[in-house]
């Protein structure tokens, strides 16, 4: 019986390990969901989400990683301004009350030569799941200074504000949103 | 005990109905505000005058209670539960204005910022003094809001009621009118 315990403790183990080798470093924060969008056309607005998590699978030396997953709170959304972020967080945006969360779960990763690859996956975000696709790339890997080993990407994707059923009004200039991801994950 | 006067102090009377009239305004102003579109001549003005207000009116308001509490006030009238209940919701309208200003300072000063009252002086932010400030101090805001004209509306009746079924000098000494019987 404890061997049997043991035998599917180790197995659990193991599958989770082989589904996430890497968890985003959120707690250190070597790891943002960044966005801009243009302001009446004539600036970027920026701003980012500080609450979210994730993993993603990577076979060191690989060119690319085979599977990434992320979960974002929609109420941490900060562009340096309350009143703005009350409003971003409202019905006329998120409307974080009713979707607190959003997620991106990677489908198909294909590699572009060297670093490049392209994450193609389905993004959840006010209640509406859709194919986006992200260019990405390896950014560096390897051992940490404090045990651990580590490996980074950044990738970039943008998304249509209305197909996501989000439809305030903010100009013709800024119908769409950019994506700016850098995610450092820790060897689990 | 209290003094006793025979009507209202004009001062008190004067701030009296400009609240009213700056409580009604706002409220309307408060709700309407808030569904603007982007590119509204509004957008911008609204609630800039919203907040100016606001603190104006809590500057106001704060005289008001202190005037209040020095000056000698005219003898209340009805039962003693009618007086009772007028004194609580007297009372009660004094502490939502009150709620009404403060939570409303704090949506605007959430992240540090001070909040310009029109243009003339700007009034300082504490800074963020609790998580997801803007967010609570907005929801408090808009059923405080509510609640307000719900007891203002008390208030009318109350006043109404000794106007024409008691016809006593409730409404009229708060109009100004002087050497009631």
């Amino acid at each position: 019986m404890k061997k049997l315990a043991l035998a599917l403790a180790f197995t659990l183990g193991a599958s989770v390990a082989n589904a996430a080798d890497y968890i985003i470093d959120t707690k250190g924060a070597h790891a943002s969901i960044n966005f801009k969008i243009q302001h009446l056309g004539y600036s970027w607005l920026t701003g980012r989400f500080n609450d979210f998590s994730g993993e993603f699978s990577y076979e060191e030396g690989e060119p690319k990683v085979s599977k990434v997953n992320v979960t974002v709170k929609t109420a941490s959304i900060d562009s340096n301004h309350a009143e703005r972020d009350k409003h971003l967080r409202g019905d006329d945006f998120l409307d974080v009350k009713k979707y607190p969360e959003a997620t991106f779960v990677s489908t198909n990763v294909t590699h572009d030569g060297d670093d490049e690859m392209t994450i193609i996956g389905d993004l959840t975000l006010h209640g509406v799941t859709r194919s986006v696709s992200i260019d990405a790339h390896k950014v560096g890997e390897g051992k940490d200074p404090w045990g651990g080993y580590r490996a980074g990407f950044a990738g970039e994707t943008h998304i249509a504000l209305k197909d996501f059923g989000i439809d305030y009004d903010l100009g013709p200039a800024s119908t769409e949103v950019k994506l700016m991801l850098h995610i450092e994950g820790v060897k689990q | 005990m209290k003094q006793v006067s025979a009507g209202w102090d004009w001062v008190l009377i004067t701030i009296h109905w400009l609240t009213a009239l700056t409580v009604f305004s706002m409220f309307a102003v408060g709700l309407w505000m808030v569904d603007l579109n982007y590119y509204s001549d509004w957008y911008k003005t609204a609630p800039h005058w919203h907040k100016s207000i606001g603190l104006l009116l809590a500057g106001l308001t704060v005289c008001r209670v202190i005037w209040r509490l020095l000056r000698p006030r005219p003898p209340k009238l009805g039962s003693a539960f009618e007086r009772a209940i007028a004194s609580l919701v007297h009372l009660l309208i004094y502490l939502l204005l009150f709620s009404l200003f403060v939570s409303g300072y704090l949506i605007s000063t959430a992240d540090g910022r001070a909040i310009d009252v029109f243009d003339w002086f700007a009034v300082p932010s504490f800074g963020q003094l609790f998580d997801d400030q803007e967010d609570i101090a907005g929801s408090i805001h808009f059923y405080i809001a509510w609640t307000l004209i719900g007891l203002v509306s008390l208030h009318i009746v109350g006043a109404l009621k000794h106007h024409f079924i008691d016809k006593d000098v409730t409404l009229k000494r708060m109009l100004g009118k002087k050497h009631l019987s």
